[in-house]
C-alpha cells in the first residue's frame, strides 16, 4: 500500500495507544502527530468524532450501560440513574470520586434478547436490576480493594 | 508455528496430495469431504469419510455443543462448557464438547445440544452449571431425553422422546426457513474443517470456474436485494462496479451493524464467519476487486475476533491469498475494527473511516461503485447479503428464489425483541406477515400484557400498530406503511411502552449519532428532540404536533444522508398511528402508559409498605416523610418526580399513577 494509504492506520494508531494508555493522552497525540505526519487538529477531530476514544483517564473498571432500544424499553435508563447515584458520580463526571469506576452510556451490544444489559469490566449482565447490579459492583469493589490491599501489603514487606 | 495435533481434512491425505497455498488444486475443496479424485485410493476414502463422522459426532461417537455466541456467553456458557467438561469427566462418559454458535433461541440461553449419529438429539435450555450433571445423569443413565426443549428427531432409543416434541413442530422452529442461518448453532464457528463438512466454500469453488459475468448473472436470477436495509440488487451494484475501467476495486463488508435491536450480523459472523468471508471472495471475484476490507463495529469485538481467525485460516489453506484454487484469482482481506460511531453505517461514511477520516457521508453520486475507498470503484455489501451470496452460489439461484415474494425474493433474518415471550433471531421469507413473526414464532405478548406496536428498522423505521400486523413483511410494503425493512431488528412495544418517549428515545439516538455535517440534519434532530423532551415532560403545546411533522418532512427531504433522511421516521409514524398519545400528554397532561416520570404522581401502597425508611433516605428533594403512624407518605408539592423512590423500594411499595 503506497503513502497516501497509511493515514488509513491514524484510527488503528489511536486504538493502539488507547489500549496501552487506557484513554489518549495529548503527550502521546503530539507525539503520533510528529511521527506520523498528521496535523495535531486533525488528530483530535478524528479522537473526538468516534465514542471509543476518550481523552481523560477512566476508572479501574468500566460500566456501561446499554442503551439500545430494548434496553431502553426494559428500563435501563433508570438503572443507569440507579448507578449515577450509587457510584457517586458527579454531574458532568463519569468517574466515580473513588476512581474505581467509570460509568457510561454505550450503544447496543447485540444482545437484545437478554434487555436490560449491563457491562461491568468485560462481563456482560443480562436482565439487570438496580438489585443485581449493586451486588456484582460490591463484589467487585471489594476485590479490587482486597488485592491493592495485598499488593500494598506485599510491597511494605519488600 | 502451531503444531498440528492431529490430522484434519484440510491436511493432504496422502503424499499424492500436493495442495498447498503456493501450488494450489482446484478440487481442493470438493475433495476435501468427497475426495481423493487426483488418486485411487480406498483408504485415504475412508480416512475422510471417517474423519466426517469425528467432525459432526466428535471421535467418540457422542458431542456435545455449547451455544457460545456474545448472547450465550453473556448468560454464563463460558461456565456451562466448563460443567459440561468436568460432568463428562467424573461420569466416564467420552465425548467430545464443542462451543458452537447461536441458533437464535435467545429466549431460552444458554443452550445445550447432546448429537450423536443415530441418537435424538435433544436440545436443553436455561441450563446452568448446576443442571448439568441432572441433564447427563438422565441421557447417559437412564437414555431419558426428559427436560429437553425440543429432539431434532425420534428415534425410539431413548425413554420420554413422546414428551418431548420435535423441533420441527414448534412454532418458533417451524415457521421459520434456515437457508443463510444453517449453521448457526450447529457448527463450531472456529474450525475450518466443520464449514468444510458443512459444504462450505462449495459455492466459491463453483463461482471461480465460471467467469465473474456469469456469477453477476447467477446472483441478478436469484433475485438477491441488499440485506442492510435499502433493498438495492445487489448484482446491479456489482454489475457497475465491474464495467468500471478502473484496474484497482474494493470490496467492503459491512459489519458495522449499528442498530440497536438487530444482531443478525452478528450472530451470523459469530456462528458462521466463513460464509461471510466466503461471499465476500465471490463478490471480490465477481466485481474483479483483489482486496476486501470487513469493516466491524467496536461495540461486537467477538464478531471481529471470529472473522480474524476465519480470514487467518482461509488465508492457511489458500483460500485467501494469491493463485486461488489455481485460477489465477487473487485475494486478500482485512478486518478493521471501528471506533464507533453509528453513521459508519452509511456507505460513504464508512470509506471515510476506513481512510483513517472523521466517518462523515458525502455527496452521492458519484456512488461508491464508480468512486468509493481511495476514489476507486468499490463495493459495499452487508453481512447477510455476503452471506447468501456464498450459499446462493453453492446450491443455485433457483433453490434461493423459491422463497419470498415476486419483487424480493428469498429470506431474511430478523431479530425480535422487546415485550414478547421468545426473543431472539429468527429468519424466514420475505413477505412473512408481521404477525407470523412476532406471535407465532416469538409467541405473543408476555402473560397480561397487549401488544401496542412493532418498531421495525431501528432508528431509522417506524411504528406500525397492531392492526397493521397481517402486513407482509418486504421492502415495498413496509416503505409504505411508514417504515423501512432496515436491517431487520423487530422491538415489540407493549402496553407498559409509551409511543412519545419511543420516539423521544429514538431521536436521542440519532441527535448524538447526527455528524453534523448537513443542517436538515444537524438542527433537525435538535429541534425534535427539544420539542418531544418538552411533550413527556408536560411543556408540550398543540401547535408542536404541527412543527414535528414540518421538521420531519423537510430532514426526509433535505439530508444529506439516510441517516437523516430517516431520522424522523420514528416520530413520523408514531403521529400517523398514535397522535391520541401524544394529544393525551399536550392536552391531558398525562402518560396513558405511565412511563414519562414528570406526569405520573408516586404514592406509597401502606398495605404494601414495611417501613424501612429507604425511599425517605434516597429522596434527592426530601419529599418523602414519615408518618405519625410510622408510614411514609409523598409530599407532591415537593416532589421533583425523579422515581428514585420508586427504583429504590426493595417491596415495590411504591406505585405510580
Amino acid at each position: 500500500m503506497n503513502g497516501e494509504r497509511n493515514s488509513a492506520n491514524l484510527i488503528e494508531s489511536l486504538q493502539k495507544l488507547q489500549e496501552r494508555y487506557g484513554f489518549l493522552p495529548k503527550d502521546a497525540l503530539m507525539e503520533l502527530s510528529k511521527d506520523g505526519g498528521a496535523p495535531l487538529s486533525r488528530i483530535f477531530g478524528v479522537a473526538t468524532f468516534y465514542h471509543q476514544f476518550k481523552l481523560e483517564s477512566p476508572g479501574k473498571v468500566l460500566i456501561s450501560v446499554c442503551m439500545g432500544t430494548a434496553c431502553h424499553l426494559r428500563g435501563n435508563a433508570n438503572n443507569y440513574e440507579f448507578l449515577r447515584r450509587f457510584l457517586r458520580i458527579a454531574p458532568g463526571k463519569s468517574v466515580s470520586d473513588d476512581g474505581l469506576f467509570s460509568l457510561e452510556k454505550a450503544r447496543c451490544f447485540g444482545c437484545c434478547s437478554l434487555a436490560p444489559v449491563v457491562r461491568v469490566g468485560d462481563k456482560l449482565i443480562g436482565k439487570a436490576t438496580p438489585r443485581e447490579l449493586q451486588k456484582i459492583i460490591s463484589q467487585v469493589r471489594e476485590s479490587i480493594l482486597r488485592e491493592e490491599a495485598v499488593r500494598g501489603a506485599g510491597g511494605d514487606k519488600t | 508455528m502451531m503444531r498440528q495435533e492431529y490430522w484434519t481434512l484440510m491436511d493432504p491425505c496422502c503424499d499424492y496430495c500436493l495442495h498447498s497455498a503456493s501450488n494450489p488444486c482446484v478440487k481442493y475443496v470438493v475433495c476435501r469431504v468427497r475426495g481423493p479424485f487426483c488418486h485411487k485410493s480406498v483408504m485415504c476414502r475412508n480416512r475422510r469419510q471417517q474423519r466426517v463422522k469425528e467432525v459432526l459426532y466428535g471421535p467418540q461417537g457422542v458431542r456435545i455443543n455449547v451455544g457460545a455466541s456474545s448472547c450465550g456467553l453473556a448468560t454464563g456458557a463460558e461456565k456451562v462448557l466448563e460443567a459440561v467438561k468436568d460432568n463428562l469427566r467424573s461420569m466416564g462418559v467420552e465425548a467430545e464438547a464443542s462451543a458452537v454458535g447461536c441458533l437464535g433461541l435467545c429466549f431460552m440461553e444458554p443452550f445445550i445440544e447432546i448429537r450423536s449419529e443415530d441418537g435424538p438429539s435433544p436440545i436443553y435450555g436455561h441450563v446452568s452449571p448446576d443442571n448439568v450433571g441432572e441433564i447427563f445423569a438422565k441421557y447417559f443413565e437412564e437414555g431419558s431425553v426428559d427436560g429437553a426443549f425440543a429432539i431434532r428427531r425420534r428415534t425410539g432409543r431413548f425413554k420420554d422422546e413422546d414428551k418431548v416434541p420435535l423441533l420441527d413442530e414448534l412454532d418458533v422452529w417451524r415457521k421459520q426457513v434456515k437457508w443463510v442461518s444453517r449453521n448457526c448453532g450447529v457448527i463450531n464457528p472456529e474450525s475450518i474443517e466443520e464449514y468444510i463438512v458443512s459444504g462450505g466454500y462449495e459455492g466459491l469453488s463453483r463461482a471461480l470456474m465460471m467467469k465473474p459475468e456469469e456469477v453477476i448473472e447467477e446472483i441478478r436470477l436469484s433475485g438477491l436485494r441488499g440485506r442492510g436495509g435499502a433493498g438495492f440488487p445487489t448484482w446491479l451494484k456489482w454489475k457497475v462496479c465491474r464495467e468500471q475501467p478502473s484496474k484497482e476495486k474494493y470490496i467492503i463488508c459491512n459489519a458495522d451493524e449499528g442498530d440497536p435491536g438487530a444482531f443478525m450480523n452478528r450472530l451470523l459472523a459469530e456462528s458462521d464467519p466463513h460464509r461471510v468471508l466466503e461471499g465476500l471472495i465471490i463478490a471480490g471475484y465477481a466485481i474483479g476487486a483483489s482486496h476486501g476490507v470487513i469493516f466491524v463495529r467496536a461495540e461486537k469485538p467477538l464478531m471481529a475476533a471470529r472473522l480474524e481467525k476465519a480470514v487467518e485460516d482461509a488465508r492457511k489453506w489458500g483460500l485467501l491469498g494469491e493463485n486461488i484454487l489455481g485460477t489465477g484469482f487473487n485475494f486478500d482481506v482485512r478486518v478493521m475494527r471501528s471506533a464507533g460511531a453509528f453513521v459508519c453505517g452509511e456507505e460513504t461514511a464508512m470509506i471515510a473511516a476506513i481512510e483513517g477520516r472523521r466517518a462523515m457521508p458525502r455527496q452521492r453520486p458519484p456512488y461508491p461503485a464508480s468512486k468509493g475507498l481511495w476514489d476507486k470503484p468499490t463495493v459495499v455489501n452487508n453481512v447477510e447479503t455476503l452471506a447468501h451470496v456464498a450459499t446462493i452460489m453453492a446450491h443455485g439461484w433457483q433453490e434461493f428464489a423459491k422463497y419470498g415474494t415476486e419483487r424480493s425474493r428469498g429470506t431474511k433474518m430478523f431479530c425480535v425483541t422487546g415485550g414478547v415471550k421468545r426473543t431472539g433471531a429468527f429468519e424466514v421469507p420475505i413477505g412473512t406477515t408481521i404477525r407470523t413473526l412476532v406471535c407465532d414464532i416469538a409467541g405473543g405478548p408476555h402473560e397480561g400484557r397487549k401488544i401496542k406496536a412493532v418498531q421495525i428498522g431501528g432508528p431509522s423505521g417506524g411504528c406500525l400498530p397492531e392492526k397493521l400486523f397481517d402486513l407482509p413483511i418486504d421492502y415495498e410494503s413496509l416503505q409504505e406503511a411508514g417504515a423501512i425493512m432496515g436491517s431487520g431488528g423487530l422491538v415489540v412495544i407493549d402496553d407498559s411502552n409509551c409511543m412519545v418517549d419511543v420516539a423521544r428515545y429514538f431521536t436521542s439516538f440519532t441527535l448524538a449519532e447526527s455528524c453534523g455535517k448537513c443542517v436538515p440534519c444537524r438542527i433537525g434532530t435538535k429541534t425534535l428532540y427539544d420539542r418531544l423532551s418538552a411533550i413527556v415532560e408536560g411543556l408540550g403545546d398543540p401547535d408542536d404536533l404541527r412543527l414535528l411533522e414540518e421538521v420531519g418532512t423537510t430532514m426526509k427531504d433535505a439530508a444529506l444522508c439516510a441517516l437523516g433522511g430517516t431520522a424522523p421516521n420514528p416520530i413520523l409514524s408514531s403521529l400517523r398511528y398514535f397522535k391520541d398519545e401524544y394529544e393525551e400528554h399536550i392536552v391531558g397532561k398525562r402518560c396513558p402508559a405511565k412511563v414519562c416520570s414528570k406526569l405520573v404522581t408516586y404514592d406509597i401502597n401502606r398495605e404494601l409498605c414495611v417501613k424501612c425508611g429507604l425511599c425517605a433516605k434516597s429522596c434527592p428533594a426530601n419529599a418523602i416523610i414519615k408518618t405519625d403512624d410510622g408510614f411514609f407518605a409523598v409530599d407532591q408539592l415537593k416532589c421533583i418526580k425523579c422515581g428514585t423512590c420508586f427504583i429504590t423500594c426493595p417491596r415495590d411499595a411504591v406505585e405510580k399513577r
